[in-house]
């Protein structure tokens, strides 16, 4: 029962309250780039939610049976980079030949992540707060959604302020990071949840 | 490529005219995330100057070395090493740094502009030259970084490198806006700085002086913005051609 509970606190702190890019700053690159339409940020949120769930998954398995055993803990970023790059490879792969309809639909997103810093964080976060198998899925799987709820609101904000009559110095990226930094406001909100 | 240039172009051209913060727009997630205080914000440029100085020399050395398909991921080797390196180095001697810094050491691995510059330019220039951009690159950084953290800090706690003036200001009835080192902070004001330079941007349109400026861009998608990329990918596989 406590473990559930302690599950759970960990889901809502890393998915709401400290938000991976909004409070957290991991992955601002495609959260500020592949922002301009809902489709496309919901596309993006899907693959960064099966990746570092995955990626998660993967690197608490060779950190636990594999650097830690042996006395390699200071290698942990090298192999996890590796490790992250190699995975969504192969990601890309057995999609291609297995799940036709689902590579089509996340297949472009997925070489665009290898360089997702919030790939590597969660990997390097689990590792730092010491959670078992179970809690590092959890954490992976808590703060991809995170990162999805934010793209995809970003995302529906974009295409409204389509329509609105920005400020010429504001046009393009500075009126995204106004936004960004209101919802950064609003996600603290969140800080008295737990 | 055969005109005797300054060896110095390389480190000014990062310095200045390319300066990644300002005007290539990389690096942005350790842009937002460290300058909280101005002190962090230095720490964390020098270390990323590090980094890429010694990044760019080894690729530089191994380019005729490295066969070009596996040239993305032996890179990401190459960096990775150093940073650990680097990282080793700051939690045995700068530990409060270190731990100021936090996972953002580790994360210097897929900072943009590291694997950027080796793909625009060490894997195409000789080692001396290499070391100058990468210093160039990294100190230009290092002074964006600073400037943020000064702005930051000035607001938001009364105080610069650590020096408080917080009293004489309080006791004037005056509250620092302790939004600007909350995260919150760090969007606004790197919106007011790009604004800025968008305006200076047009002026410079205006004036007939705008180059087009190549940067390898490492599919670093916040960079481009709008007009990448990001189009090439995304908006025509989508079938929604603007």
């Amino acid at each position: 029962m406590s473990t559930i509970s302690e599950l759970l606190i960990i889901a809502i702190g890393s998915a709401l309250v400290s938000n991976v890019v909004l409070s957290q700053f991991y992955g601002l690159c495609p959260f500020l780039g592949v922002s301009k339409q809902l489709k496309t940020a919901g596309g993006m949120g899907v693959a960064v939610i099966f990746v570092i769930t995955l990626a998660s998954l993967v690197s608490a398995l060779i950190y636990g049976f594999l650097l830690k055993p042996f006395g390699l803990e200071y290698l942990k970023t090298i192999v996890f980079i590796l490790v992250i790059a190699a995975l969504v490879q192969f990601v890309e792969m057995f999609l291609k030949k297995n799940i036709p309809s689902l590579y089509r639909s996340l297949g472009v997103y997925l070489p665009l992540i290898t360089t997702n810093c919030a790939v590597l964080g969660t990997a390097l976060t689990n590792v730092q707060e010491e959670y078992n198998l179970l809690y590092a899925v959890v954490n992976g799987f808590a703060t991809a959604a995170g990162f999805a709820i934010s793209i995809c609101i970003l995302a529906g904000i974009r295409e409204k302020m389509r329509y609105n009559n920005v400020p010429k110095a504001f046009q393009g990226m500075p009126i995204v990071l106004v936004t960004a930094g209101l919802m950064a406001i609003a996600f603290c909100g969140f800080s008295g949840l737990l | 490529m055969e005109k005797k240039e300054s060896v110095f172009k390389p480190f000014i051209n990062g310095l200045i005219s390319e300066n990644p913060t300002f005007v290539l727009m990389l690096g942005m997630c350790p842009t937002l995330a460290v300058t909280t205080s101005a002190i962090n914000g230095l720490g964390m440029g020098l270390t990323t100057t590090v980094v890429l100085a010694l990044s760019n020399v080894i690729i530089s050395a191994l380019r005729k070395v490295i066969p070009d398909r596996v040239r993305i991921p032996a890179f990401i080797v190459i960096i990775a090493s150093f940073v650990t390196i680097v990282g080793q180095f700051l939690e045995a001697y700068l530990p409060a740094l270190n731990s100021a810094l936090g996972m953002f050491i580790p994360l210097i691995v897929v900072n943009c502009i590291i694997l950027g510059r080796a793909e625009a330019f060490a894997s195409k220039n000789g080692m001396f030259a290499s070391l100058m951009d990468g210093l160039g690159m990294g100190l230009g950084f290092t002074v964006a970084l600073t400037l943020i953290g000064c702005v930051r800090e000035i607001l938001g706690s009364f105080s610069v490198f650590g020096y408080s003036f917080r009293e004489p200001l309080e006791s004037a009835g005056m509250a620092p806006i302790a939004i600007f080192v909350m995260a919150p902070g760090a969007f606004f004001v790197l919106a007011a700085l790009n604004a800025l330079m968008s305006v200076i941007r047009d002026k410079q349109i205006k004036a007939g002086k705008q180059s087009k400026i190549k940067a390898g861009c490492g599919s670093d998608c916040a960079s481009c913005g709008d007009d990448g990329c990001v189009h090439q990918f995304y908006d025509e596989k989508a079938g929604e051609k603007e």
